[in-house]
């Protein structure tokens, strides 16, 4: 027995998806977006125009809408917000009722969220702050291939971060020679070397040819030190079937692990090679080139928290996250909040961090945190103390612009962070006390000795453009 | 001054994974590794092996893990007796963590004669 009848024409949306008394379910997807109306609209009717045009609405009233429940299947703004020290925006709050996206799709859950609605003529700017997954959503979710605790078993690393570089130059090596820069840090105490993303498969160096000199590379210098040692072979292709083709030849030639670039392939490539690493004992790390494209306006895109709370339902057992200290853009307090994300099992609700819901990751494994660009030895202290044992310390500059070469360099690496991992073990403030911690390691280690005078007076020291709101 | 053209040769070395490439550590610094297990709430385990097999996964383990132990002193001793006994192998201390199955800290105490 309806009661509804069907009146063509144009409503307000906040008559239906304004619901300011709304109790959001345990099974809900929760969106927090800062929005920035154009002048003159009422916040309640911006609100509830994203979340109309999120979910099931559309300009104008259909009358098909009425052969379903639109109570059941619409998205609901339930509150606002004011944004601190900003009044010219707010913080919607936006319910999804659990049955509008495709169970283990982050795609879909995207495609709705971040659709069309950010193209809105009512509105200026608009930027998806976090996602509040429920639990019952997770867990149609393949996540990481190995997670951090099968990678550290595999690779016998325990008790600190993993020490990684990315081979440079990061375009014109040949495949023997770039083999040789691998081998070189390898042997020389680094954990995991790494392709740039930009190395795909160039007419200075086709895939394959690569692919085989670095598997030479890995095993020589695993013998010789007697360590577990890694390349992330990067496998992002053109077409999914090239993907998957790299993909084999690396497992066949003996590397534990691969690589991917998850925005510029996509999630769909992403989620499919991630299930192809689980079915197949490959470790993935992965990059995010154009991150920056989409995160760094405060006011419109999507947080990079966002896109790392969908990459560790996606799939990948690293994520770079910025290094907070080094020559990427990066602030503390909000990098700490999505490292958590990509790392606990529980994330509370923390706007000092910039996380607006309590997260339950369930039985999700955890992603390895990455931090890359731009740092030497002497960050070392700050980067042990930001970033705890479950990350991958990069240096690549810092690893292969040591005097001595790459293997002096990555020494020195190793060597500082082993200091650095032991003095804290030992309860010293080591970010406090990093000049004393260092310079006493360098005592028993020229190669660090001199990597500490190479780069003593580089620092990085710029404003973070995408800072937490305060007021 | 012109800069020297002489550099290192740095040399290949077996390194045995975490802190393996910090100088052998004396009985004051083992001890507060161990007391750092300890104060995680990690339970303290002793594995050892013929260097010929250290790069396996597995190593022999020396007793059980000695599971809720606090007492720094008997860790300690226990390393002691099992390099004594196997003085030709590695001795390696770790510290497990139930809470994420995995170890919070490994490494190599005691390295072959």
């Amino acid at each position: 027995m309806s009661t509804k009848s069907y009146q063509a024409g144009v409503k307000e949306y906040r008559d239906k998806y304004w619901t300011p008394d709304y109790v959001p379910l345990d099974t809900d997807l929760l969106a927090c977006f800062k929005v920035t109306g154009q002048p003159g609209v009422p916040r309640e009717e911006v609100a509830a125009a994203v979340a109309a045009e999120s979910s099931t609405g559309t300009w104008s009233t259909v009358w098909s809408e009425l052969l379903t429940d639109l109570e059941y299947y619409k998205g609901r703004a339930y509150r606002i917000e004011d944004v601190p020290g900003d009044s010219e925006s707010f913080y919607a709050f936006v319910a999804y009722p659990l049955d509008l996206f495709e169970e283990g799709s982050v795609v879909n859950v995207l495609t709705s969220l971040v659709g069309n609605v950010f193209g809105f003529k009512a509105l200026k700017h608009l930027r998806l702050e976090d996602i509040r997954f429920p639990i019952a959503y997770i867990k149609t979710c393949g996540g990481p291939p190995a997670g951090i605790q099968v990678e550290r078993d595999r690779l016998n690393k325990y008790g600190r971060p993993m020490l990684g570089a990315t081979i440079k130059p990061k375009l014109g090596l040949s495949a023997k020679n770039y083999g040789r820069a691998v081998y070189e840090c390898l042997r020389g105490g680094l954990d995991l070397t790494k392709d740039d993303e930009n190395v795909n498969s160039q007419p200075f160096m086709r895939w394959r040819d690569r692919f085989e000199f670095v598997a030479e590379a890995i095993n020589k210098a695993q013998q010789e030190t007697g360590e577990r040692k890694g390349h992330y072979l990067n496998v992002t292709a053109s077409t999914p079937e090239e993907m998957y083709k790299r993909a084999e030849f690396a497992k066949e030639v003996g590397c534990p692990i691969i690589m991917h670039d998850f925005l510029t392939g996509g999630f769909t490539a992403n989620t499919g090679l991630a299930n192809w690493c689980r079915n197949n004992g490959m470790l993935l790390h992965i990059h995010r080139a154009m991150h920056a494209v989409i995160d760094r306006h405060p006011k419109h895109g999507i947080h990079f928290r966002v896109l790392a709370k969908c990459l560790r339902l996606s799939g990948g057992d690293h994520l770079h996250t910025g290094t907070v200290v080094g020559k990427l853009e990066g602030d503390r307090n909000s990098t700490l909040g999505f490292v958590d994300q990509l790392r606990e099992s529980f994330v509370p609700e923390d706007r000092s961090r910039g996380v607006f819901f309590d997260q339950d990751w369930g039985s999700m494994p955890g992603v390895f945190a990455v931090a890359s660009g731009g740092i030497h030895v002497w960050h070392m202290p700050a980067l042990v103390t930001i970033f705890g044992d479950d990350s991958v310390l990069q240096f690549g500059g810092g690893t292969q612009g040591h005097p001595w070469g790459n293997a002096a360099g990555a020494a020195a690496n190793r060597v500082a962070l082993e200091a650095s991992v032991k003095a804290r073990n030992e309860g010293r403030e080591i970010e406090k006390e990093a000049r004393d911690i260092l310079t006493d390691a360098a005592r028993t280690s020229p190669e660090l000795a001199i990597a500490m005078e190479t780069w003593k007076e580089i620092k990085f020291e710029f404003e973070t453009v995408d800072k937490l709101d305060v007021g | 001054m012109a800069q020297t053209n002489t550099t290192g040769d740095y040399q290949t070395t077996q390194t045995l994974e975490t802190f393996g490439f910090l100088p052998k550590m004396d009985a004051s610094e083992i001890q507060a590794q161990v007391a750092y297990i300890i104060a995680n709430g990690w339970s303290p385990a002793i594995e050892h092996e013929h260097p010929s097999n250290a790069f396996d996964h597995y190593w022999t383990m020396w007793k059980l893990p000695f599971f809720g132990e606090t007492d720094i002193g008997t860790v300690l001793a226990e390393l002691e007796a099992c390099h004594r006994t196997y003085p030709d192998h590695h001795v390696r201390l770790l510290g497990y963590d139930s809470y994420t199955q995995s170890q919070g800290s490994a490494f190599v105490v005691f390295e072959a004669r």
